[in-house]
């Protein structure tokens, strides 16, 4: 029982110190202060002006940029990742072997080595940078994510089932969509939430490769604010939401999962 | 023509080539560029001047090994915090722990740089000096998640036979830690270690951040090089911090593959 509550209360501090920091934010969203830290009385202006669009003109539209990088980011790494994993699935084990560890030097290099690689990859061949090079430097770090997380899927699925769709008068077309896709489906997913999320948080790829024509993410906007010794005040109350938005679906995913495993058991 | 796309496509493994092409071209090609900016100089000629101008000059070095030192405090400090949260974790009922997870995995959906000026602040209001401490203190408050959520999952997975047959077999709880789980969970370690020694190296923002621009780390090193155009030295730097990578990969391959595939959350 001491154990216990010992083991309860390291725990306990450790979130403690882990949350701190996003509870500052939380708690100074509901003042109106310029600088983080400093108290000014309770007010919501800051989330009026979010919703009412007061907020700067280029906030917007890098919080926009974010989103559409890493939709398109998150939708081209799932595309081209599980038709490369279907590939891998069945190449001979040497290419197969091969292909699989350059797959995964993306993961293995630090940001900046992937983020130089890139950048000299662009200034060499003379490409201009911006939304293209950035998306594209974006399926480039996202992509082997996607391959690992289908991957398994296929091993772990019964290959006999599309040769059987096959000889039954199926195309190719028809088999993959019926047969493959259902079955492939939750790595899929999870491929593509993990490569949206490394997209949207990703903030060393994005500023060697956005170029200088002011295109803006949220992190290379919050990095030039921080530069300049402060954060747009509205920043508190995005990012509280953002959080509060991500511990609900969190909860909810998690909620959702565990009903699904009480009743698969009580099947059984 | 459409016959001839059917028939390729008919062949299962054909469906790799577009991603091997991708891959020789963003990830093959941008690594040989790094190698051959690092051996030539303006001009394009070769050259070993970039990489003699990292031992000769000192300021390069200094911040290499002093971002090495960092990374391996930062690292040591996340096992020992990280590694009884995991074991803790693992113990516990697994609804519960898989919710605790996803508690400490959380705060890392927030913009880092946010959340670190967020902890400047916090320094701040508790009067709390920045410098070298708030750095290591910044960096184990970034990575720590990254050192727990492995050794927490292969913890997870001991078979739990192996502790009763050491039980059985009248070992005490000490030596059944230290003879069955401790070893056991090596590849959890080594897997938090890979997800947070190099990315401290190469982190830069969270060290001018939290020492108000009085400590570089390696990784703005780099970067100012290449803002400044410098990129033949640049990428010789770059070039130095492959040759770790390569290292610390080489120590262990197989356990990256595993990290990164269980690395997914849902």
């Amino acid at each position: 029982m001491k154990k216990r509550i010992l083991s309860s209360s390291y725990l306990g501090l450790l979130l403690v110190l882990l949350y701190a920091p996003i509870l500052i934010i939380i708690i100074f969203s509901f003042t109106e202060a310029k600088v983080l830290g400093n108290w000014t009385g309770f007010s919501l202006k800051l989330y009026a002006s979010i919703f009412k669009g007061g907020i700067h003109h280029s906030l917007t539209s890098a919080l926009w940029n974010t989103l559409i990088i890493g939709l398109i980011a998150a939708f081209s790494a799932t595309l081209l990742g599980t038709m490369a994993a279907i590939g891998i699935h069945n190449l001979q084990h040497r290419s197969q072997q091969a292909i699989k560890m350059v797959n995964t030097i993306p993961i293995l290099n630090p940001d900046i080595i992937t983020a130089i690689s890139m950048f000299l990859l662009f200034v060499s061949l003379g490409i201009s940078q911006g939304y293209t090079t950035v998306i594209l430097a974006h399926i480039t770090f996202c992509t082997p994510y996607v391959v690992l997380s289908v991957l398994p899927r296929l091993r772990r699925m019964n290959t006999n089932l599309y040769e059987a769709a096959l000889d039954l008068g199926a195309t190719p077309f028809v088999a993959v969509r019926k047969i493959l896709i259902p079955e492939l489906k939750p790595g899929m997913i999870s491929g593509f939430i993990l490569a949206f999320t490394l997209s949207i948080d990703d903030f060393v790829v994005t500023l060697f490769t956005i170029g200088n024509e002011g295109l803006e993410t949220l992190s290379t906007y919050i990095y030039a604010d921080a530069r300049r010794g402060g954060l747009t005040p509205e920043l508190r109350p995005l990012s509280a939401i953002i959080f509060i938005v991500v511990l609900l679906l969190l909860l909810v995913i998690n909620r959702r999962s565990a009903q699904k495993n009480i009743t698969y058991n009580s099947n059984n | 023509m459409q016959n001839q796309l059917l028939s390729f496509l008919g062949r299962r493994r054909n469906w790799a080539i577009p991603y091997a092409l991708f891959l020789v071209f963003f990830v093959l090609v941008p690594m040989t560029l790094i190698v051959y900016y690092a051996f030539t100089n303006q001009d394009g000629q070769f050259t070993f001047a970039n990489i003699q101008k990292f031992w000769i000059h000192p300021e390069a070095m200094n911040t290499f090994i002093y971002s090495v030192v960092v990374a391996m405090i930062t690292t040591v400090i996340c096992i020992l915090i990280g590694y009884p949260a995991a074991y803790i974790l693992s113990k516990m009922e697994a609804r519960t722990a898989k919710l605790l997870v996803i508690l400490f995995i959380l705060p890392m959906w927030i913009n880092f740089l946010i959340r670190t000026l967020a902890t400047v602040a916090l320094f701040d209001f508790f009067k709390i000096p920045l410098g070298e401490g708030a750095l290591i203190f910044g960096m184990v408050y970034n990575f720590l998640p990254f050192m727990i959520y492995p050794i927490y999952n292969i913890l997870q997975k001991t078979d739990k036979s192996l502790i009763e047959a050491a039980q059985d077999l009248g070992a005490n709880p000490r030596q059944v830690f230290l003879k069955t789980e401790l070893p056991l969970s090596v590849p959890g370690i080594i897997s938090g270690v890979i997800m947070v020694f190099m990315p401290v190296i190469s982190t830069f923002a969270i060290a001018e951040l939290l020492t108000i621009n009085n400590i570089k780390l390696f990784g703005t090193t780099l970067q100012e090089n290449i803002y400044n155009g410098t990129w033949n030295y640049g990428a010789a730097l770059s070039l130095i911090m492959l040759l770790l990578i390569g290292l610390t990969a080489l120590l262990n391959r197989d356990e990256n593959t595993k990290a990164a595939e269980e690395g997914n959350l849902l």
